[in-house]
């Protein structure tokens, strides 16, 4: 009960450092939301009138207090840029709203892929005898691990969706629109991504699953008669899960902070890229809640992580 | 209108093409301009970006104005030469003092609302812009005006604190219903050939016909869609999916695709694109070196390599287009480099053994970046050492063209039809010299040129600000770039414009 | 860095040694050296494909993209390794003082790099390098900052495990001074640990930098990077795929080779 505390109390720690820390970088960046929303040309009594509805003219402190004090009641604020209809802003909830299923389904697609390719490879692998195929998967398991996911995604759109047509790259449909569209779409920035990870993850469960065969009661399973199968499904595999679990884990939180990139290079419009062109258009709202809210993911995953080996080894004690 | 806009997305996706350049103005010219015009229908326009405000008065995106020109006028409004046309007024006449203007109100021209234009509305109009409604002005070179007098029913009278030729060319703003500023975002009112139907944020905008457009037999269209497109790859995915129409601004490699099934056509764009230089910077301000620079450079190749060569070379800022006023400027330091005479000023000015440049540009302008490149390399035979610095687009608003903290920066200025407007912000108390550019005979003439009501004199001033501008180096202007447009082929009537529109009135099916 | 000598050879430090030999090369050449020019443009010879006058074929300015990958190529290696002593060094300091002293500097450093850690990398740079400005020394510094904290927790948990080991307590015991004790004690113990992580970190770093380069946040052009150079390339990847197979397979090229290596160095050493 503690340990939960005390990483509760980490947690909160790291998101107000977090919070204050991107709040002074928005002070350090050159460049002002309001000539960034009215351009070179608006007149000085219009930058002053902006100014004065977005609470710009408030000292640093004070707008950081009342940020905080908003978002700790609930309301998030509103995007500087976007409008919800000509008279209001966006509240930057239901802006995060709308493009984080797009992210979401991202990282649900690829973990999928993940789980789906990753396993049975990793099974064969480890059951398999032949050098032959030892060998083929060493390397290509190396190179994969080696691609970074940009130049995979560049890869993925020049093989499937220029050579082979299986897509075409650029259109995107709305998860609104067409849900099944929006996911065939999805298949190939998620392959893009898993790519890497399924080799990681094939190797990380054979090693595993190595490690597991020469352990003693293997050879008790033999010995009482089981079968092959039935020592290799029944208890290899269910062991050697265990770290394996764990590690899909922390490649969650990498594809939270990959799809960043990988939404850049397929034109998603999920947070990644709200993200990067709230940062450039200085709209600080949304860039503070998207780095909180990222942040606060990566955070819980390795916590669950944590207490995941927890459960799987008592004897890890607290460093 | 009045209102030049740093480039904003247009250059992102600046296109080239070769073989296929028009003057860039007037009617485009496929195949089919010939055929019968059929009425109705509707047409998907992509655009680029999101609306930034259905208010006209206070719509600054170039991207928006584009759209609201369907659906709003002025008293006066812009052809696709780059001329004024008489829209809700019929007529006007200035004082020769040029300090008053009567314009006399076209007969039963409609509001979207069935209402008749009344010289209420104008009065209520121009009072928003001006500020004298709320002492919050919307369009700044509006703000000259001292008073809207309404003479009779048919007159209304604006009276303005200096004299200004080019003021005319503000008339453009939108006329809305009195009162109606209020509401104009959520429900925009004008007398336009289109009418507001929806708006969706990051979705588009629905516009339908104005049955009572006061321009007989216009428009053609029954409905006009301008969607928001996510990407440009995305939009030459919908043009040939054919779920858009119409698109302006193509990529190089997209026009070579679409050419095949789509009227892609080249215009010229309002963008002056050039190397701008600090003035007020060492070693900018030895004028030797300015001019070194301009000779260094080969405008012909720049122009080849980010352009595919359609664009048009200039060296002063002043667009081609506008015809009546544009000198040809480019024998002053060729169109080609002249890397002697470069180095001779340089040793003159004491940079013999070369210089170091700092060129600071947009990293978000694909087009501009990789001039800089093709600058760079070129500046190196002259023996100057230049750099690119990329900054954010919200940096280079704060640090260069407000903070003017800068060496060199590539960038565009866009233009309206006003000609002085791009020759007004090289004066040197200008609020948006960010060249610093500083010379006393240019403020003079420039000041001259203003209050002059005789038009041949001020297209010989013009043409001499333009002279100066180039003699003495301001910047090293490169070349106005060309805007690609993709339309489908049974669509005929689409106009270029020298400013940023998008005119659909004129549109119309073939089939 | 023992490359040769005794010990045993095996496959994957034969083919790692001789990728990153290779990539190394062309690298370190390429900073003096290259087969063209890096920057010179020839408007008769934009997007040529791949022959024998230029193997890797030309880009949208008709430069030689064989001889923009060897350049880019060294950059990325000077900077990954710049960024890699910078965050190793910081991360040894760190690491050392509060895994052996903790308290209250411990606290203090835990959670800022915990807060680092949950920042995601690359939003870490992004925003870094929207403070500082772009540039070569910001990268280094943006990438040294984000690769510092996982420096700092492996040295520090040595530290705390070899603080109380016996050749240390009896070190403290004749009055050795606690930088001696520190530095000359502690830290050569810690090294086979450590090396393992600066192998994994050079290549994050080289991963990182040609990210970076590809959001366009990294080195400037006309300087040559390989990220950048994959940036560029994805608008031309139907007309001209050499221009973006080149960098990419090079970054993969020098990736794999040092995986490879680092994997051939622990079963050696295994």
């Amino acid at each position: 009960m503690k340990y939960f505390i005390k990483k509760l109390i980490t947690l909160i720690m790291t998101l107000f450092l977090v919070s204050v820390a991107a709040f002074l970088a928005f002070q350090i960046i050159p460049g002002d939301v309001v000539t960034s929303i009215l351009g070179t040309e608006a007149t000085p009594e219009r930058e002053e009138q902006l100014r004065e509805e977005l609470g710009l003219n408030k000292p640093p402190v004070e707008r950081y207090f009342n940020w905080v004090t908003d978002v700790l009641r609930g309301d998030l604020g509103e995007s500087y840029r976007f409008s919800k209809s000509m008279n209001e802003m966006m509240p930057v909830a239901e802006l995060i709203g709308d493009k984080l299923p797009v992210t979401l389904w991202l990282a649900a697609v690829s973990l999928v892929l993940i789980i789906v390719i990753a396993i049975p490879l990793g099974v064969l692998w480890a059951r398999s005898s032949s050098h032959f195929l030892d060998a083929v998967l060493g390397v290509v398991t190396q190179v994969s691990m080696a691609v970074p996911s940009f130049f995979l995604g560049i890869l993925v759109t020049y093989l499937f969706g220029i050579l082979l047509k299986f897509f075409a790259p650029g259109s995107y449909v709305s998860y609104q629109e067409d849900f099944g569209g929006f996911l065939k779409y999805l298949l190939f920035p998620a392959l893009s991504i898993a790519i890497p990870k399924i080799a990681m993850t094939a190797r990380f469960l054979r090693n595993s699953m190595l490690t597991e065969l020469q352990a003693d009661y293997v050879r008790t399973a033999y010995s009482k008669g089981c079968t092959k199968r039935r020592v290799m499904y029944g208890h290899v595999l269910r062991n050697a899960m265990m770290p394996v679990v764990t590690f899909l884990g922390m490649i969650i939180a990498e594809i939270v902070a990959g799809s960043i990139v990988i939404e850049q290079v397929f034109g998603l419009p999920g947070i990644g890229r709200l993200l990067i062109s709230s940062i450039s258009t200085r709209d600080f709202p949304v860039v503070e809640i998207l780095i909180l809210y990222i942040t606060f993911v990566v955070i819980f995953v390795y916590f669950l992580v944590d207490i995941l080996y927890r459960v799987i080894d008592p004897r890890i004690s607290e460093v | 209108m009045k209102r030049i806009r740093i480039l904003l997305t247009a250059l992102l996706t600046m296109a080239v093409l070769g073989g296929c350049g028009s003057d860039g103005t007037g009617e485009s010219s496929g195949d089919n301009s010939s055929k019968e015009p059929v009425y109705g229908g509707s047409v998907v326009v992509g655009i680029q970006q999101d609306i930034d405000s259905l208010d006209p008065h206070k719509a600054t995106a170039a991207g928006t104005k584009e759209i609201l020109f369907n659906i709003f006028e002025g008293l006066v409004k812009p052809d696709e030469n780059g001329n004024l046309i008489n829209a809700v007024a019929s007529d006007y006449t200035i004082s020769e003092d040029g300090l008053v203007y009567t314009f006399t109100l076209r007969e039963n021209v409609k509001f979207h609302n069935g209402n008749v234009v009344t010289c209420e509305d104008v009065k209520y109009s121009l009072e928003r812009v001006s500020g004298l409604l709320d002492g919050t002005p919307l369009i700044s070179t509006l703000k000259v005006i001292q008073a809207v007098d309404i003479l009779d029913d048919k007159t209304v009278q604006v009276t303005v604190e200096s004299a200004n030729t080019e003021l005319i060319y503000s008339f453009v703003a939108a006329i809305i219903p009195a009162g109606s500023g209020e509401d104009a975002e959520a429900d925009p009112i004008g007398t336009g050939p289109f009418s507001y139907v929806s708006y969706t944020p990051q979705v588009g905008i629905v516009l339908k016909k104005n049955p009572d457009y006061w321009q007989t037999g216009l428009p053609y269209l029954d409905e006009v869609n301008f969607k928001i497109v996510n990407s440009p790859d995305s939009a030459v995915l919908e043009l040939q999916g054919g779920t858009i129409d119409i698109y302006a601004y193509l990529t190089d490699s997209q026009a070579q695709e679409l050419q095949e099934t789509f009227n892609v056509e080249a215009s010229a764009s309002n963008v002056v694109q050039a190397l701008f230089l600090n003035n007020a910077a060492a070693p900018l301000d030895d004028v030797r070196v300015r001019q070194a620079i301009c000779y260094a450079l080969d405008k012909d190749s720049i122009n080849d390599f980010v352009g595919g060569g359609n664009g048009t070379i200039i060296s002063s800022a002043m667009l081609p287009t506008l015809k009546d006023n544009y000198v040809d400027l480019n024998d002053t330091y060729g169109t080609t480099a002249n890397v002697e005479k470069a180095k001779e000023l340089l040793a003159e000015a004491g940079y013999g053994d070369g210089l170091e440049l700092e060129i600071a540009i947009p990293s978000n302008y694909e087009f501009h970046m990789q001039t800089g490149e093709v600058v760079v390399e070129q500046l190196k035979e002259a023996g100057i050492n230049a750099t690119i610095k990329a900054v954010e687009w919200s940096t280079w608003l704060d640090e260069i063209y407000n903070g003017r903290q800068y060496q060199a920066t590539i960038s565009g200025i866009t233009c309206d039809t006003t000609p002085g407007y791009l020759l007004n912000r090289f004066q040197t108390d200008s609020k948006k010299n960010f060249i610093n550019f500083a010379n006393a005979e240019y403020d003079a003439l420039y000041l001259e040129a203003q209050a002059t009501l005789d038009i041949q004199k001020k297209i010989d001033a013009y043409a001499q600000l333009q002279r100066i501008l180039c003699d003495d180096a301001g910047s090293a202007f490169l070349q106005v770039p060309a805007n690609m447009t993709a339309i489908n082929k049974k669509l005929s009537g689409y106009k270029f414009y020298p400013v940023y529109v998008q005119d659909m009135s004129t549109v119309f099916w073939t089939e | 860095m023992k490359k040769h000598g005794m010990g045993k050879w095996n496959k994957y430090l034969v083919a790692g040694l001789l990728m990153t030999g290779l990539a190394l090369l062309l690298g370190i050449v390429g900073i003096f050296w290259t087969p063209y020019s890096t920057t010179a443009m020839s408007a008769a010879e934009k997007f040529d494909a791949p022959s024998l006058r230029h193997i890797f074929g030309t880009d949208n300015f008709g430069r030689d993209i064989f001889s923009r990958v060897m350049e880019g190529m060294g950059t990325t290696v000077v900077i990954s390794s710049l960024v890699v002593l910078f965050s190793g060094s910081v991360g040894i300091l760190l690491g050392a003082l509060t895994g052996y002293f903790g308290g209250v500097l411990d606290e203090i450093v835990m959670r800022v790099t915990d807060a680092v850690n949950g920042f995601p990398s690359i939003l870490l740079t992004l925003v870094i390098i929207s403070v500082l400005g772009s540039g070569r020394q910001n990268v280094i510094l943006s990438l040294g900052i984000v690769f510092v904290p996982s420096y700092i927790r492996i040295v520090r948990s040595e530290f705390i495990r070899l603080r109380d080991a016996d050749y240390i307590r009896r070190a403290r015991l004749m009055g050795v001074g606690r930088m001696r004790i520190l530095f000359v004690h502690i830290l050569p113990n810690i090294f086979s640990v450590f090396w393992v992580s600066v192998m994994i970190g050079f290549n994050n770093a080289i991963l990182a930098e040609s990210g970076m380069s590809y959001l366009g946040i990294g080195v400037q052009p006309p300087d040559a990077s390989l990220g950048k150079m994959l940036s560029d390339a994805q608008g031309y990847l139907r007309t001209a795929p050499w221009y973006a197979l080149a960098p990419g397979l090079s970054i993969v090229w020098v990736v794999l080779g040092f995986a490879l290596f680092s994997e051939g160095i622990r079963r050696r050493n295994a």
